[in-house]
């Protein structure tokens, strides 16, 4: 006789670790009356044997009318919170995305701005470090223009931000073509002057003949690249030298990718 | 490609100590087929010095007719001298662009010849830009002294912001060390440029399409530590010049010695970086905390303390405002609590829709609990602190973190 689950009792559902699945599960939760839930990404499962497991299966329309339930619900800097903080790639936040939604839709519009509440503040306050490393791929990311005309930078962002700073490059550099690759990720943004596509770079088979274009860098690459830092160095005011606020602003991780910072 | 290596080396070497390196506050957006747009702005790099590289900062030259004793580039000084062409410029500012290294130009300028030929060459590069680019990026022109105010108004139409520097706090600070150059030349050029500003305001008012006409605004820098200016010099200076010729901010440039002048501090002593911190401070304050200068300084007390910022400062000396009951307080009230910003004060007045503030939502919330709770009362908290005499409380306060900035403060040797 399979366990008799009531609203009181503890429920694991375990989802594909995808934002639809995530709303999909919130959806079941209401379809299936399970008020206490747990709520754990497959292969990454640390569930108890105690309580019953539930298998969310995705799917998408469920999750569509999960989201236009809550943008009902959230101001649009709200919407924008909640996928920020999805986008962090954290087993903690999942939980805490899970319980918001819950907690939105259990509560009068407005609810979102109760920042007493613990998921609403969790939320909240990961969507403002998602959107700080946001903000820091706009400062630095670096183009390399290769002799094909494409401008190419590698990135390796904290969390997973390049779906929030696709509008930002594609407003500003409208006319130029260019690549955003996240090493950490294994996945890239593409602009072709029309639109953004998601690219993956496989290794190239042995043996495999690679487009020389693609790779040479553009014959003024070296020129600018040089000059840029040149002027990092000008810029530089020695007797105000803070080498503690200069790694708090530049942290050492993000050195590897940022021109100014390679050797001469 | 070692000739323009050199240039760029001396003529942003020379431009490093104008400070200011804001990109925030235009509204251009990139046009059809163009490059670039501005927005809240983006600190691409920082230097070793800790300071923002947002802006390509160099001069068109720094050959200079003037002579003042502040400057690295003035007249007698026996330096490498250096100047650009309009295409190296232009050429500079769109391939650095275009590789995410910069979020736009600013472009100063020693005065070569006299004022207009001068402004004429940077009216070209701008015009260059945008015209033949489609540079949609950020400007930032300074304006050169004395310059005719046709070509200023002119590069009002291509530029998001002008700037000219105050240089000293005073006019007498000024012309004690630069006699060539006065506070009544500023103000006719910040007024020429914010007259039009609020000119093309009011016409766009009725014809969307009037163009854009400096949308960032004006902004100027002043120098202290050079010349013997209180605080409360420097701060009422600043308040006067945002009244009246709305600017967006006022930059404080610690000086630096570069120059050996019996006018101005020798070489070798100590930039005042704490100084121009809690000035930084008190600037804020004024702006966004409604603050008055003569609430932060008086004539009883010219100076900022080094020891305790601004805010604190005050709220030691008004114990009759405190403490503030944050279940009730309002927003104005609240931002004059030490520890409590703009932010969390919103945060606080959304909350409270919900039910009364604990201390661990406010520790949550992002206040500086360790410093508020001297002078806030809530839910849970009662203020034991209310009969406390302030000497006490702040010997309380410093005790507990601050240690941030120790070291500076050691060092802060009196330069007169």
């Amino acid at each position: 006789m399979p366990p008799i689950i009531t609203h009181h009792t503890v429920v694991q559902y375990v989802f594909d670790g995808s934002f639809p699945g995530l709303l999909t599960a919130v959806f079941e939760s209401y379809a299936a009356r399970h008020d206490i839930v747990t709520l754990f990404e497959q292969d990454k499962v640390r569930n108890n044997f105690f309580d019953p497991v539930i298998i969310i299966t995705t799917a998408p329309e469920k999750a569509l009318r999960v989201w236009n339930g809550l943008k009902k619900k959230l101001t649009t800097a709200q919407q924008v919170q909640y996928y920020s903080a999805f986008l962090a790639e954290d087993t903690v936040i999942i939980q805490q995305l899970f319980n918001y939604a819950r907690y939105v839709f259990d509560h009068a519009a407005g609810a979102a701005a109760n920042y007493g509440h613990p998921a609403v503040m969790a939320v909240q306050q990961m969507a403002q470090k998602v959107s700080r490393e946001r903000h820091r791929m706009t400062a630095f990311v670096r183009f390399q223009k290769t002799a094909a005309g494409l401008y190419v930078s590698a990135v390796e962002p904290d969390y997973n931000v390049l779906p929030l700073i696709c509008k930002h490059f594609k407003d500003r550099y409208a006319d130029q073509q260019w690549m955003i690759y996240d090493g950490k990720r294994k996945y890239g943004i593409y602009y072709d002057l029309q639109t953004i596509h998601e690219v993956q770079i496989e290794a190239a088979a042995p043996g495999a003949i690679v487009h020389a274009a693609e790779i040479l860098p553009d014959a003024s690459e070296a020129l600018y690249s040089t000059l840029w830092k040149d002027y990092f160095k000008s810029t530089h005011i020695k007797e105000r030298k803070n080498t503690k606020l200069h790694i708090r602003h530049v942290p050492k991780r993000y050195w590897r990718h940022l021109t100014e910072k390679q050797p001469d | 490609m070692e000739r323009i290596r050199e240039k760029l080396t001396i003529l942003a070497d020379a431009a490093k100590y104008d400070v200011s390196c804001a990109s925030s506050g235009s509204n251009r957006k990139n046009t059809k087929g163009g490059v670039g747009d501005t927005g809240s702005g983006i600190c691409h790099s920082y230097a070793e010095d800790g300071r923002c590289v947002s802006l390509l900062k160099i001069l068109l030259t720094n050959f200079c007719i003037y002579d003042c004793a502040f400057c690295i580039s003035r007249k007698s000084n026996q330096i490498k001298r250096a100047a650009f062409t309009v295409k190296e410029v232009v050429d500079l500012t769109m391939n650095f662009y275009r590789r995410n290294y910069i979020e736009g130009l600013f472009l100063s300028s020693g005065i070569f010849k006299n004022a207009d030929y001068t402004m004429e060459r940077m009216l070209a590069i701008v015009k260059k830009l945008r015209l033949e680019e489609n540079y949609n990026g950020y400007i930032h022109l300074k304006t050169i002294p004395g310059a005719s105010q046709e070509l200023v108004a002119e590069a009002g139409l291509y530029a998001d912001r002008m700037s000219i520097n105050l240089e000293m706090p005073t006019e007498a600070g000024l012309k004690a060390v630069a006699p060539e150059k006065s506070h009544t030349e500023v103000r006719r050029q910040l007024a020429t440029v914010n007259h039009q500003l609020v000119r093309f305001d009011d016409e766009r008012r009725i014809i969307r399409s009037v163009p854009k006409f400096v949308p960032a605004g004006q902004s100027t820098q002043m120098v202290v530590g050079a010349t013997p200016e209180t605080d409360w010099q420097v701060l009422h200076t600043a308040a006067e010049f945002y009244n009246t010729y709305a600017l967006k901010r006022v930059y404080y440039s610690g000086y630096i010695p570069i120059n050996t002048d019996e006018r101005v501090p020798m070489l070798n002593s100590q930039p005042p970086l704490m100084r121009e911190h809690r000035l930084y401070q008190a600037d804020w304050l004024m702006r966004f905390y409604g603050f008055a200068a003569d609430e932060i300084v008086n004539a009883t007390q010219p100076h900022l303390e080094l020891e305790v910022d601004p805010k604190l400062s005050w709220a030691l000396r008004h114990p009759q405002f405190f403490p503030v009951d944050l279940n009730r307080a309002d927003f104005k009230t609240m931002i004059r609590v030490p520890g409590i910003g703009r932010q969390s004060a919103q945060k606080i007045i959304a909350t409270r829709q919900f039910g009364k503030i604990y201390v661990h939502q406010l520790k949550k919330m992002g206040i500086a609990y360790n410093r508020a709770q001297y002078f806030v009362t809530c839910t849970d908290a009662l203020n034991r602190y209310t009969d406390k005499d302030p000497q006490h409380m702040r010997a309380l306060i410093l005790k507990t973190g601050q240690s941030k900035y120790t070291a500076l403060l050691a060092p802060q040797l009196p330069l007169f």
